[in-house]
């Protein structure tokens, strides 16, 4: 039991002496650890450009905005009133030649960076194929109440909430939603993008390495969002073969009345595969988005519905 | 058919405690705060001064009361969220379920952008325009109250939400086909689309209102280049309500028509297009930003100027700088939505009008410190706010312009990098700007100053912070976590969540020491008199009438003949004193009635609001006609104005004038 304030005040001190080491390798490590998920840790050629782009970027602007800061800070700071050795410039409020300065250091800037906002743009087209000699995997991503239905047009195959890829390999995505708007993103390979119903949007991607790498919906859409996670596990390719071929004709089948019963808004699904699906699925999910039924999928919460 | 339309017992949410919680405090403070100025028999000097009031001083007091009760009601939001996230790690679900964390952060975004920044904003130019201008009130006082009155109505549906029924669980984006009746079914999106519609027509008068006075109601000798700089960005602001807000009531008229009577503007089905959604609400939203951004500029130019005891360093280069800002402002919205798969051509042209229009923000942060450059700068709380938003918004600027990278945006996008970034720019620009504002004019509109010291504190606290608080939300953007997460299973990142739920109580105990310094300033208020009128040594007209100015503001018409009038005739009078302008002739004037025009209009507005969110026809239509038959008897009203007589003028003018000399 600490007597005085002094002795609480010692006590407090070598706690924190003592804590202040944990607490900090802690966040290190926390933080170190969650960037190996995130956009600073890439692991496919369109994450690695991004991440380029953005530390090149961000190098470029705070060539100025330290200096600014600083500049700030000590101007503010010397030109205190108490400060009777600093210059006293009470009308000085023009000078053509700053003027010219201070336009064009923000312009040049950004001369620089609209270079690289426009280039970036064209060379990090979500849907431009990517380079490559191997020829590209197909999925079709459809977003619904509240998970991810992967279908493989080529392997006639499908998977929810789980997103099998050969590594090295270039995965073209067609990519829609079956009702409410989601984002697909994957940060470590790169480039998220809209679903939308009735709307199909195109994205590639590779990983370089196998490895799993984790993926979710970055765009509000209810109460089920927070649990829209799926895992991309990226296999090397004579795995993702044979995955292809232990998977196929194993389970249900993903048919018209399957898709109908997927469609039904659950939480947190936990990962499955389809052995076979119809051909043509994606595109009808595409189609008949656009024409359901206006109809209420909850019964509200305050109010009672009348119709 | 239910005569109470959709209401019933069910919406009140017996079965959510923090819910029932939240409205039993917020109904017991203002039963409270009712009985109390009962008890005191204050109702008609509550009537006649402030409810009724058209004077432009008393409604932007009131419009800054609101967004401070505001921002008090979005902070609650804000806590609850930082501190659902800290706890729901992992398997943990934390203590507020999706349907209810859904609508905190979707209020939480309505409330701080509708309810607390406009008001704020549009109550320090009600404030302060007219007496920069050099006149006695604007161009249409009473219309200014019915404004006032209907962004109060939005404000009061939005907190009805609370207690009655439920609040959109959208976002405060309310993006369809989320938004439609098919997904959302509930009263919460039409809570959400009501309070914003009315709101939103009080916030387009009040534009069509300013406009017309800075264009037409100056002093006599105040050219637009005489103009001081918080008047110039006050035009552009209300140039782009004028120009964005019927974008904003366009849209959610289409919603409502889809909600309400089966329209497919925005459906999925019907050949609608939600995404057409999107591009409007941007097309009003970006300008919006800087709707709210560009009179915090203007006050951080007053600011710097007054307290550098110079004029404003390039004032030519800020009015340009503000107009091109104004204009660029509708030429970046898709910046919003680069990730919806635009070509390559749409998304770079954005990324790069994104970073032009960031040259002319440049140019003014180099402007104010060329203004401070050569300058007595006198360390008060209106300029610490002045410098730490310098400091913050240029982070906050950095990083916009680095979301404007197609690219990296397509990285970032709604990640918490992106809520950092916006945060850093609305806490470290907009409301950074408006506490410059509130401390800076604070003596002028109730005669005595705020305590510096209490003021210090908030500021430290709110800069810390806001640090602490915002700085790992860009790091955890980084590691991949996106917004509006009700929990999440990546339990390496809640050791930066629980920091930045440690930054909101740093920023808590800011708010906390604003309360205080209010109370104590109260308290104190002998001590801190302002007699002269011109407690910081201004440069501009609203410091050349005594504090608080009369309801006419000006006896006479001040006659303008430079920049920085009042610094002129202070230098012509050589220094301050009852000579500064000579003689003056006293002629009567007439100042505009009070009117309950305002009050009566949003009493309807807050009725037909209510009855359409509930379905409730009959009442509706009364709320309509009742606001129509409002209308017909302002306009048939006998008499519109009081006159003031000479004497009295010279009266009141005298006795400031000898104050002067003491």
């Amino acid at each position: 039991m600490p007597r005085t304030l002094s002795d609480l005040k010692a006590n407090v001190a070598a706690s924190w002496r003592r804590g202040r080491g944990r607490v900090l390798a802690f966040i290190a490590t926390a933080s170190l650890g969650g960037c190996s998920q995130g956009v600073l840790d890439p692991q496919g050629p369109i994450a690695s450009a991004e991440k380029t782009i953005l530390l090149n970027s961000l190098g470029i602007m705070l060539a100025i905005v330290v200096p600014t800061i600083l500049a700030t800070l000590g101007i503010a700071y010397w030109f205190r009133a108490s400060n009777t050795r600093a210059v006293h410039l009470p009308d000085f409020e023009y000078s053509g030649l700053l003027e010219m300065i201070v336009w064009s250091i923000p312009a040049m800037t950004v001369l620089l960076l609209g270079g690289i906002a426009w280039i970036g743009a064209h060379e990090l087209d979500p849907r431009k194929p990517l380079a490559s000699s191997v020829k590209p995997i197909a999925v079709q991503v459809t977003s619904l109440d509240w998970k991810w239905l992967f279908i493989y047009p080529n392997e006639g195959i499908a998977s929810v909430n789980t997103l099998t890829i050969p590594s090295g390999t270039p995965i073209s995505f067609d990519l829609t939603s079956s009702g409410v708007m989601n984002s697909f993103f994957v940060p470590q390979l790169g480039s998220q993008i809209y679903t939308m119903a009735g709307m199909v949007t195109h994205l590639q991607l590779r990983a370089e390495k196998p490895g799993v790498y984790p993926g979710f919906s970055a765009q509000f859409s209810g109460d089920g969002f927070a649990g829209m996670n799926f895992a991309v596990n990226a296999v090397p390719p004579e795995q993702f073969t044979q995955w292809i071929a232990a998977t196929r004709g194993k389970g249900p089948a993903l048919d018209a009345q399957g898709y109908a019963a997927l469609a039904r808004p659950s939480e947190a699904v936990a990962p499955l595969t389809y052995g076979s699906v119809t051909p043509g699925l994606f595109g009808s999910v595409v189609r008949e988005s656009t024409q359901s039924i206006d109809r209420p999928r909850a019964v509200p919460a305050g109010g009672r519905m009348e119709n | 058919m239910n005569i109470l339309g959709k209401l019933s017992w069910s919406a009140i949410p017996i079965s959510e405690p923090e819910d029932l919680i939240a409205s039993g405090l917020m109904i017991l403070a203002a039963v409270g705060v009712l009985a109390w100025v009962t008890a005191k028999g204050r109702w008609p000097y509550l009537w006649q001064e402030w409810l009724t009031s058209v004077d432009h001083k008393r409604i932007g007091v009131m419009y800054c009361v609101l967004a401070l009760l505001m921002l008090l009601r979005g902070f609650t939001d804000a806590i609850m969220m930082r501190t659902q996230q800290a706890l729901a790690a992992g398997g943990a679900q934390g203590y507020l379920p999706p349907q209810h964390y859904d609508q905190i952060f979707s209020a939480h975004g309505t409330i701080m952008i509708f309810f607390m920044a406009m008001p704020f904003i549009i109550g320090l130019m009600n404030f302060a325009v007219p007496l920069q201008l050099g006149i006695r009130d604007v161009a249409f006082p009473t219309l200014n109250s019915v404004s006032l009155g209907l962004t109060a109505s939005g404000i009061l549906l939005t907190n009805v939400s609370l207690v009655i029924g439920e609040f959109a669980k959208t976002g405060w984006v309310a993006y369809p086909p989320l938004s439609e009746l098919r997904f959302s079914p509930g009263v919460g999106v039409d809570y959400y689309l009501w309070a914003l519609q009315i709101s939103g027509v009080g916030t387009l008068l009040t534009g069509i209102n300013f406009v017309t006075t800075i264009l037409k109601m100056r002093a006599p000798g105040m050219s637009y280049m005489r103009m001081p700089v918080f008047c110039w960005t006050a035009l552009a602001t209300n140039l782009l309500i004028v120009a964005a807000f019927p974008v904003l009531t366009a849209t959610f008229a289409m919603l409502l028509l889809d909600r309400y009577l089966g329209f497919h503007f925005f459906t999925n089905s019907g050949q609608g297009n939600p995404m057409m959604y999107v591009n409007l609400f941007w097309a009003w939203g970006h300008p919006e930003v800087y709707i709210l951004i560009l009179p915090a500029f203007g006050i951080f130019s007053e600011v710097f100027a007054t307290f550098s005891g110079k004029p404003l360093f390039g004032y030519r280069s800020m009015v340009a700088a503000t107009m091109a800002i104004c204009i660029f402002s509708f030429l970046v919205w898709l910046h919003h939505f680069f990730t919806m798969g635009a070509g390559a051509d749409v998304n770079g042209f954005f990324g790069v009008m994104t970073m032009i229009i960031a040259v002319p923000t440049g140019v003014k942060i180099f402007n104010w410190l060329f203004t401070m450059f050569g300058g007595r700068v006198r360390f008060t709380v209106p300029i610490l706010w002045s410098l730490g938003f310098m400091v913050t918004f240029v982070i906050g600027g950095m990083t916009g312009v680095l979301l404007a990278v197609p690219p990296a945006d397509f990285q970032l996008h709604n990640s918490l990098f992106l809520v950092a970034h916006f945060h850093n720019v609305l806490i470290g620009g907009l409301f950074f700007g408006v506490m410059a504002g509130y401390n800076y004019w604070f003596p002028k509109a109730f005669g005595f100053t705020l305590s510096e010291r209490w003021g210090k504190a908030a500021f430290w606290c709110w800069l810390i912070g806001f640090y602490v608080a915002f700085m790992p939300l860009y790091a955890l953007g980084l590691m991949g976590m996106t917004r509006r997460l009700q929990h999440y299973d990546n339990a390496s990142w809640q050791p930066l969540l629980i920091v930045a739920a440690a930054g909101a109580i740093i920023v808590l105990c800011g708010i906390i020491c604003q309360i205080v310094q209010l109370v104590v300033s109260i308290r104190d208020r002998e001590q801190h008199r302002d007699r002269t009128g011109d407690p910081w040594d201004g440069r501009t007209l609203e410091w050349a009438t005594p504090s608080p100015p009369p309801t006419w503001n000006f006896p006479v018409l001040p006659r303008v003949e430079g920049k920085d009038a009042f610094w002129i005739q202070k230098q012509h009078a050589g220094g301050s004193g009852a000579e500064r302008g000579e003689p003056l002739r006293y002629e009567p004037i007439e100042m505009p009635k009070n009117s309950a025009t305002g009050f009566v209009t949003a009493f309807f507005a807050v009725v037909t609001g209510f009855a359409l969110i509930w379905h409730i026809w009959w009442m509706a239509l009364l709320g309509v006609l009742g606001a129509f038959v409002t209308i017909l008897a302002f306009a048939w009203r006998e008499r519109a104005e009081i006159e003031i007589p000479a004497a009295v003028l010279e009266r009141g003018d005298r006795a400031y004038r000898a104050g002067l000399n003491r």
